[in-house]
């Protein structure tokens, strides 16, 4: 241990964690002893029906359900050791390209408890659901004002349903028109759910070339587009944290050709109240309020993508939207199912309400002002990582970035570390990773995003980190090769798990 | 330089200026260069102006007032999200940070938390369903039905695709809107007299992908799966199941017992609150074999370089990341805090607790059916069993359901938009937290007598 402390002098001295009891915790069912009640049940005040006396045989289980039995003290245990085994942005910094892992503000969960937000029912009548309806309605207004977008729908879960359901607008739209188009274009840069979402709604995908600046060129996007391209699906700033500088001119390009452009908004932190994506010429994009508006991320999920678009695309909208009453209706809000060409609904219900909740504490407590700051800072912040870091790392494509910054492990090359290996070693200094491999169009890609929520001092430390993992990676490659070396596991053997897949827990027989 | 100070960004003037000069820049301004001058907004943003905590607490409590809510009144509408009792070690639970405030777990060595719980969760809907393989959750049950039939017509190579009586219509709505690029025909069985299904053998052809049937029905009758799927698999089509709600399968057969492929549906009864329908926890299972074409994260069981045993999410390479327009679906981020809780719920309910809840939910919905019966002008049109939502018949829904709120209850769903040929009906769910006395006031108020 001595010896291994030692040559962890780096996470010792910089690190953002240290030694400490880490527990260990088997799975649910292993703990499980026959007999065990963590319930509390009622005691029935009606009959106790007899399910056997009105179903017909074969109809009900003949055994329990294959659940473990566990106390309340096993199962509190339980997950709040395995909880201490995660990262969190609660914890440290948790540089996540492209996921703006932001602070997640306290009073927003506060609120989406309340009973009044979370035990209403989404077929409860209008007329008795009007404060959440109302504030569905401010929502749409406030997002509708910060992209530039005509109309928001609330309905899509997540960033890549909000594609899906935007490029399902995109091919009502054509079709309406009796436009049959085939093609949607999408950026080397691209998030996979571009793409994917695009292949859904059964168009096939081009790709185009990034220019060697990063960025998108007019020539690149007018060389591909066609009366068959429906749309270009582009990100701005796009993955490589650069602002598409020619964005209007290429979406000039696209219109010219009768097609549309999606903007995906995972990015959309770094032009709050700086630019307006709908001024930009943008027709349909989506949002990620998991992101952008400081809903927590949830181990995964839920997010929110709600997806906006400008009036040509409105009469294709999911219903129903939120409409507020005028003249002789009254006052209120009520639901809307008029847009005669709706693409029908994407969720069964109204989308993930809970997150929207929390999104509009968040723009409650921001407002104007401070949403504009928060771009202005996750900005500074990412320039000030790169001016720390450029020199001892290997910078791809050095411009002046916006939200994130993407290195690359070339300069390691020759010690034979690589992206991968920084990762894990930077765990041991207390960080989550980076996303690493994306983009795929740089090289073992290592992309930072540390947005607004980090303090100078925070950045200072976590550069300090990664400056020192590139001088370990030159004086001790091997213990950077082998890292984590301070976690309860080791380099786990994803290899292995996709070769031999062990997807459930099974007794042993 | 003066910057507002919203308590969310640390940064200090003199931090600012001190990065600037780092960075090489004399204004914030100018980290904007790349943003051509005429695409700059030239004005504030018109949003509301910022206010304070105290001031926003307020707000939010206003707006949550005037909802009428499952803590307000008695709740008696289900319909595909219902109203169950959370025990509270789960709020207190999912409310850790090291939980809430973490991502996708794409690191698994600083993951194990949210791993683990994803590797117990698929355990634990494969006992439920019956089935061998579950992912790591869906946006929702419409979604999950979506997939699941996406998923039949990869596997089965076929385009036609048999719904039968009672999918919840929301999610028939949701699948139209999926399938509507694609090559697809959708076939929809009537309903028998009794409530399930009419045979759906002579709908089922070479053509069929599979065939969807949601258990219980969206008008709660019990479907019976076994004949159903006997004429899937006839011939040759794939028998997807669709559950809403959740708490069912503590009660009936599982439905990979019954010869389902797919089982996919709404986890939301699980401990996840109503939230006006979202967020939920749309799920998904399957037999091994078809793990291949399955959408969305899995996890699965390896070892760290010491032999030590954890999880890692796995068989990526049917997703978008790594697929991109030949993955099996573009679902990214998913419902995990949700699958959380409903790991958290189903943990303490355990195999006893989650039967004996089934049950108590089924015999309040007995006892309500007996009340019905023996109330004049109230009626159940829908013979077959059923199990903790049913169908009644009353005069005038409307004016039924008004004077129900008046008394504080929200007594159920008007079938008018969704079933007219039932006439005048409501749907109504029980569970436990319909107490006698309140399910003895819905009918007072359904059958417009003061209790
Ligand atoms: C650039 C980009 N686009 C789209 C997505 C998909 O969003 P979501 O995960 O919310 O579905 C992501 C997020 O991971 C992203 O980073």
């Amino acid at each position: 241990m001595s010896s291994e402390r030692g040559r962890d002098a780096g996470p010792e001295r910089i690190g953002n964690a240290t030694y400490g009891l880490s527990w260990e915790e088997p799975l649910l069912f292993e703990r499980s002893r026959p007999g065990r009640v963590g319930y509390s049940i009622p005691e029935a005040d009606v009959p106790l029906a007899e399910p056997e006396s009105v179903f017909e045989a074969g109809f009900l289980r003949d055994d329990l359900p294959a659940l473990p039995e566990l106390s309340e003290v096993d199962v509190v245990r339980h997950f709040t050791r395995i909880s201490t085994w995660n990262a969190a942005v609660d914890l440290a910094l948790y540089p996540l390209g492209s996921c703006t892992m932001k602070y997640n503000p306290k009073i927003n969960e506060w609120a989406a408890r309340l009973p009044g937000f979370a035990s209403i029912h989404p077929l409860q009548p209008a007329g008795t659901a009007q404060g959440v309806l109302e504030l569905c309605w401010r929502l749409e207004q406030a997002l509708a004002e910060i992209s530039g977008m005509d109309r928001v729908s609330m309905q899509p879960a997540a960033g890549a349903q909000g594609e899906l359901t935007g490029i399902m607008m995109v091919r009502a739209y054509h079709e309406h028109r009796g436009d049959a188009r085939n093609i949607v274009l999408v950026p080397d840069s691209a998030h996979g759910t571009n793409p994917a979402s695009a292949a859904l709604n059964d168009y096939r995908v081009v790709t185009i070339p990034s220019g060697r600046d990063g960025i998108l060129h007019p020539e690149a996007v007018a060389k591909v587009m066609t009366p068959d391209v429906a749309a270009l699906m582009v990100t701005n700033p796009n993955t490589l944290g650069l602002f598409e500088t020619h964005i209007a001119e290429i979406c000039d390009i696209v219109h010219a050709h009768g097609g549309l452009v999606y903007g995906d908004g995972a990015n959309l932190n770094a032009l709050l109240g700086i630019a307006r994506p709908g001024d930009l010429g943008i027709d349909v994009m989506h949002f990620n309020l998991h992101k952008t508006f400081s809903t927590p991320h949830g181990g995964g999920g839920p997010g929110s993508g709600p997806v906006g678009v400008k009036n040509i695309l409105a009469p294709y909208l999911p219903v129903p939207m939120v409409r507020k009453r005028a003249g002789s209706e009254g006052e209120g809000f009520a639901l809307d199912y008029e847009f005669p060409h709706s693409i029908g609904r994407v969720h069964a219900n109204f989308g993930n309400v809970g997150m929207l909740v929390r999104a509009w504490a968040y723009l409650r407590s921001l407002g104007p002002e401070g949403l504009r700051l928060c771009a202005e800072m996750a900005v500074l912040n990412a320039n000030y990582l790169l001016a720390r870091l450029r020199g001892a790392w290997h910078v791809p494509i050095d411009r002046p970035v916006m939200h994130e910054c993407v290195l690359s492990d070339k300069q390691l090359e020759p010690f034979g570390i690589t992206t991968l290996d920084v990762a894990k070693r930077l765990i041991d200094y207390g960080y989550h990773p980076p996303t690493v491999y994306f983009p795929l169009i740089v090289h073992g890609s290592i992309m930072i995003e540390p947005t607004e929520s980090e303090s100078l001092e925070g950045l200072d430390r976590f550069a300090d980190a990664m400056l020192a993992i590139a001088e370990e990676a030159r004086s001790d490659p091997e213990h950077v090769r082998t890292a984590p070396h301070r976690t309860r596991l080791a380099r786990l053997d994803e290899t292995r798990a996709a070769r031999h897949p062990v997807l459930r827990w099974q007794p042993e027989s | 330089m003066s910057l507002p100070s919203p308590r969310y960004i640390p940064h200090t003037e003199d931090d600012v200026r001190l990065m600037l000069a780092a960075i090489g820049v004399t204004d914030l301004d100018a980290l904007f260069a790349s943003v051509p001058e005429k695409l700059r907004l030239a004005r504030a943003l018109a949003i509301p102006q910022v206010a304070s905590e105290q001031e926003v607490a307020a707000e939010l409590a206003a707006l949550a007032a005037r909802n009428v809510n499952a803590g307000s009144h008695d709740w008696f509408l289900g319909a595909g999200i219902y109203s169950h009792y959370a025990p509270t070690a789960i709020d207190a639970l999912i409310s850790r940070a090291e939980f809430t405030t973490a991502y996708t777990p794409y690191q698994p060595e600083i993951s194990q938390g949210t791993l683990q719980t994803i590797f117990e969760w698929q355990t634990m809907i494969c006992g439920l369903t019956g089935l061998e393989v579950s992912n790591a959750s869906l946006y929702d049950g419409a979604s999950a039905t979506a997939e699941a039939v996406l998923m039949a017509m990869r596997l089965a190579r076929r385009h036609k695709v048999v719904v039968a009586h009672g999918l919840h219509p929301h999610y028939g709505e949701v699948l139209a809107s999926y399938v509507r690029a694609l090559d697809a025909e959708i076939v929809a069985a009537p309903r028998a007299a009794d409530g399930r299904t009419a045979p759906v053998d002579a709908l089922v052809d070479d053509e069929t992908a599979c065939v969807v049937v949601q258990q219980p029905s969206f008008l709660g009758p019990v479907q019976d799966l076994a004949a159903i799927g006997a004429a899937a698999h006839a011939r040759g089509a794939l028998f997807v199941v669709v559950v809403n709600e959740a708490l069912s399968l503590g009660l009936l057969r599982a439905p990979g017992d019954l010869g389902a492929d797919i089982v996919c549906g709404e986890a939301q009864s699980f401990g996840v609150p109503m939230s006006f329908g979202g967020p939920a926890l749309g799920f998904l299972a399957t037999r091994d074999r078809h793990v291949r074409q399955m959408p969305g994260r899995l996890c699965g069981e390896t070892v760290d370089s010491r032999g030590k045993r954890g999880f890692v999410l796995t068989l990526s390479t049917r997703e978008q990341h790594i697929r991109r327009e030949k993955a099996t679906s573009n679902i990214c981020t998913n419902q995990g805090l949700c699958l959380l809780i409903a790991t958290v719920y189903l943990s303490l309910l355990g195999r006893v607790g989650l039967a004996k809840l089934a049950r108590l939910n089924f015999a309040k919905a007995e006892y309500m059916k007996q009340q019905v019966r023996q109330t004049s002008g109230l009626g159940l049109p829908l013979p077959a069993p059923t199990f903790n939502e049913f169908v009644v018949s009353v005069p005038d829904a409307p004016a039924a359901l008004a004077r129900a709120l008046d008394a504080g209850i929200v007594g159920g769903l008007d079938l008018a938009p969704y079933a007219p040929e039932l006439g005048s009906s409501l749907l109504v769910c029980a569970t436990e937290l319909s107490t006698r006395d309140a399910i003895d006031r819905l009918i007072a108020a359904l059958a417009g007598r003061t209790s």
